[in-house]
C-alpha cells in the first residue's frame, strides 16, 4: 500500500469522523435511527459553499452549517415527539424536504469552490500541502468535538440523554422530559453531521446535491467497525472507537478501490458490510442454538 | 395525602379491543399509610399505579396529591413527587450506565437537568452510604455498569433510586415477585426499613397474601377493575389468610381462579 492510500484514508477518515460522531450520538446514544443525516450532510456542504461563494468567511460558513444542521434535527425531533411520527419516517420526511432546500441554497445541483478561499486554503497558506492541511483541519475538528461530546455526555443533561436512549420509561419516572432530550440529541447529532459536510465540501472543492446519500449507512459501518476493534467499555473509549472506525472504514474503501472495485459499487459494498455486521449476532445465536440442540440430543441418546 | 376519586380507565375505547381496566375506583391515603394491593391477574393493580404516575392518562375522575389535582399533568412533572419500582427488575435502571450514574439520575428527580457536572464528589459519598445499607457490597462498585448486576441487585438499586430524592409517595409494583425467595425477602426487609426511615406514604402491589396482611397498615383487594375490599385497623389484624381468600370469593362472587394467589400462601 502506498503512502498516498494511508494518507487519503486518514484525511477522509478524520473529516467524515465528525459525521460518524453525529451518527453515534443519534443511533447509539439516543437509539434513534435518524435518516435526517443524509440530507443534513449535504445541507452543511451547501451552506458553507454558499457562504464562500458570497465572499463570506468560511469559518462563519461552518458555524452557520452547524446551526442549519441543528435546525434540521430539531424538525425531525418535532415531527417525532409532537406529531408522533415514527422515527424512520420523521427522518425521511426531513431528508426529502432538505433535498429541495439544499437545491435552493445551492441554486444548482452542483457548486464548485475552485480557486476560492476556504478553511483548507488558509491552512495550506501556512505552508502545508493539501493532504497535511486536510489532516490538520480534520484532527482539530475531531479533537474539539470528542472533548465537548465527552464533557457534555457527563453533564446532568447529557446523562439524561443517554438514559433516554437506554430506558425511556425509567428516565421519565425520574422526572425527565424525554421529548426534550430527544430533540436536543437530534439537533446536536445533525449539527455535527452538517459540520462534517461543510468540511468535506471544502476538501473536495465542491458541493453536490447527492453527496449525502447513504451517509447514515456509512456512519453506521464506521461505528460498528470501531466498536468491534476498540470496544465501548467506557464513554471516552466509545468516542475514540468511533473516530478509529471512521479511519479504518476509509482505509477498507481505498483498498477495495485499489483492488479494482468500481467506484459506483461502493454503496453496495458498504450496505453488504453493514448487513453482515448487523446480522452477525443473529447468525452467532442460531449457530449456538444448533450446537446446544445437538448436545441435548447426545444426552438423550446416552440416556436411552 | 393521595386521593383517587372516581377514576376510570378504558384501554382502546370504541374498538373491539376495548378493555375497562379501572371502573370508577376511589381510594384515599392518609400521610404515612402503607397500603398493600392484592388481586388476581388483570385486576387492574398495575393500572392504578400507572394512572397515579401518569404513565397512562385517566378517562374519568380525579387524582389529588396533597390537595393538588395532578390527573392532567404529564408523567415527568408528577415524577418530582413520586418514586416508583417496577415489577420487572430490568425496567427501573439503565443497563448501559454505571451504578453511580443511575443513582445520580435518580438523585436529580424533580430538578431541571442542566449543563453542569452530572455527578459530584459529594454525591458519591451519599451513594456509598446508601448502597452500604443494602448489604450487597455495591458501594465498592460505583463504576460498574448496571447491566452486570443480578435481578435482585438491580431491584434493590431501583428501590434506592426511587427513594434517594425523598418522594411524597412511593409506588411499588410486585417488586419482589421476579426475585428468588431469599433475595425477595431481603429486598422486602429493605423496603420496610426505607419506608420507616423516611416515613413514606406507600402504595405496594403484592401477590403474597400473608405479606399483604402483615406489611404496612392497610390491605386493599381489587377485582376486575374495582376495589372490592379495604381492610384496616382491628378488622385487618383479626383477618387470617384463609379468611382473606374467603372474602375474595364472596366479594367477587366467584371461586378463586387464580393459582398464583393460592400458591403464594
Ligand atoms: N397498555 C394497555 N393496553 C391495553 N390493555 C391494557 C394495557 N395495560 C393493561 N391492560 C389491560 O388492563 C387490565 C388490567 O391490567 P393490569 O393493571 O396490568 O393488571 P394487574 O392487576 O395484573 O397488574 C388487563 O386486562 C390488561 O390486559
Ligand atoms: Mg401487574
Amino acid at each position: 500500500m502506498t503512502i498516498a492510500v494511508w494518507s487519503g484514508a486518514l484525511e477522509q477518515g478524520l473529516l467524515w469522523a465528525v459525521m460518524v460522531l453525529g451518527v453515534y450520538l443519534t443511533f447509539r446514544v439516543l437509539d434513534f435511527p435518524d435518516l435526517t443525516i443524509d440530507g443534513g450532510f449535504t445541507l452543511g456542504a451547501a451552506v458553507v459553499t454558499r457562504f464562500i461563494i458570497e465572499g463570506l468567511n468560511p469559518l462563519w460558513g461552518m458555524i452557520a452549517a452547524m446551526f442549519c444542521g441543528a435546525a434540521a434535527g430539531l424538525v425531525t425531533g418535532f415531527l417525532h415527539t409532537r406529531l408522533k411520527i415514527a422515527p424512520l419516517l420523521a427522518g425521511i420526511l426531513t431528508m426529502i424536504a432538505l433535498y429541495s432546500i439544499n437545491l435552493r441554497v445551492m441554486g444548482s445541483a452542483n457548486l464548485s469552490l475552485l480557486r476560492m478561499e476556504t478553511a483548507l486554503t488558509w491552512i495550506m497558506n501556512l505552508g502545508f500541502n493539501k493532504a497535511c492541511s486536510a489532516i490538520i483541519l480534520g484532527a482539530i475538528a475531531v479533537i474539539i468535538v470528542v472533548i465537548i461530546l465527552y464533557l457534555f455526555l457527563n453533564t446532568e443533561m447529557g446523562m439524561a440523554i443517554r438514559a433516554t436512549g437506554d430506558n425511556e420509561q425509567m428516565i421519565r419516572t425520574l422526572g425527565v422530559n424525554t421529548d426534550t432530550m430527544k430533540i436536543v440529541g437530534l439537533s446536536m447529532g445533525n449539527a455535527l453531521v452538517a459540520l462534517s459536510g461543510s468540511m468535506v465540501a471544502q476538501y473536495q472543492g465542491f458541493a453536490d446535491v447527492g453527496m449525502g446519500i447513504g451517509m447514515i449507512i456509512m456512519g453506521l459501518a464506521a461505528v460498528i467497525i470501531g466498536e468491534a476493534l476498540v470496544g465501548a467499555k467506557s464513554l471516552l473509549r466509545a468516542l475514540i472507537a468511533v473516530v478509529i472506525g471512521s479511519i479504518i472504514y476509509r482505509l477498507v474503501i481505498s483498498v477495495v478501490l485499489q483492488i479494482g472495485l468500481p467506484t459506483t459499487d461502493l454503496k453496495l459494498f458498504t450496505a453488504v458490510i453493514v448487513t453482515v455486521a448487523l446480522a452477525f449476532p443473529v447468525i452467532k445465536d442460531s449457530f449456538r442454538t444448533k450446537q446446544m440442540m445437538r448436545r441435548v440430543g447426545n444426552v438423550e441418546d446416552t440416556k436411552g | 395525602m393521595l386521593k383517587i376519586l372516581r377514576v376510570s380507565k378504558i384501554f382502546n375505547p370504541g374498538s373491539i379491543n376495548e378493555k375497562v381496566a379501572l371502573q370508577n375506583i376511589s381510594l384515599h391515603l392518609q400521610p404515612g399509610d402503607v397500603v398493600n394491593i392484592i388481586g388476581s391477574n388483570g385486576a387492574g393493580k398495575t393500572t392504578v399505579l400507572n394512572v397515579v404516575t401518569g404513565a397512562c392518562p385517566v378517562n374519568a375522575g380525579a387524582i389529588l396529591l396533597k390537595g393538588q389535582a395532578i390527573q392532567s399533568l404529564p408523567e415527568h412533572i408528577r415524577a418530582a413527587k413520586m418514586g416508583r419500582v417496577f415489577q420487572d427488575p430490568l425496567m427501573g435502571t439503565a443497563a448501559t450506565m454505571t451504578i453511580e450514574e443511575n443513582l445520580a439520575l435518580a438523585l436529580r428527580r424533580g430538578s431541571r437537568r442542566r449543563i453542569r457536572w452530572g455527578i459530584t464528589t459529594k454525591d458519591r459519598a451519599l451513594f456509598r452510604e446508601r448502597l452500604s445499607l443494602l448489604g450487597l457490597e455495591l458501594e465498592n462498585r460505583l463504576k460498574d455498569k448496571v447491566g452486570l448486576l443480578s435481578g435482585g441487585q438491580r431491584q434493590a438499586l431501583t428501590l434506592l433510586m426511587a427513594t434517594i430524592a425523598t418522594p411524597q409517595l412511593l409506588l411499588l409494583d410486585e417488586h419482589t415477585a421476579a426475585l428468588d425467595p431469599k433475595t425477595g425477602e431481603k429486598v422486602l426487609k429493605l423496603t420496610a426499613k426505607i419506608i420507616k426511615a423516611f416515613q413514606l406514604t406507600t402504595l405496594m402491589v403484592t401477590h403474597n397474601l400473608e405479606q399483604a396482611l402483615q406489611f404496612g397498615n392497610r390491605t386493599v383487594m381489587m377485582h376486575e377493575g374495582r376495589i372490592i375490599l379495604d381492610l384496616k385497623g382491628e378488622r385487618r389484624q383479626r383477618t387470617s389468610v384463609k379468611e382473606l381468600l374467603a372474602l375474595f370469593q364472596q366479594a367477587s362472587g366467584k371461586t378463586m381462579d387464580c393459582d398464583r394467589l393460592l400458591l403464594a400462601k
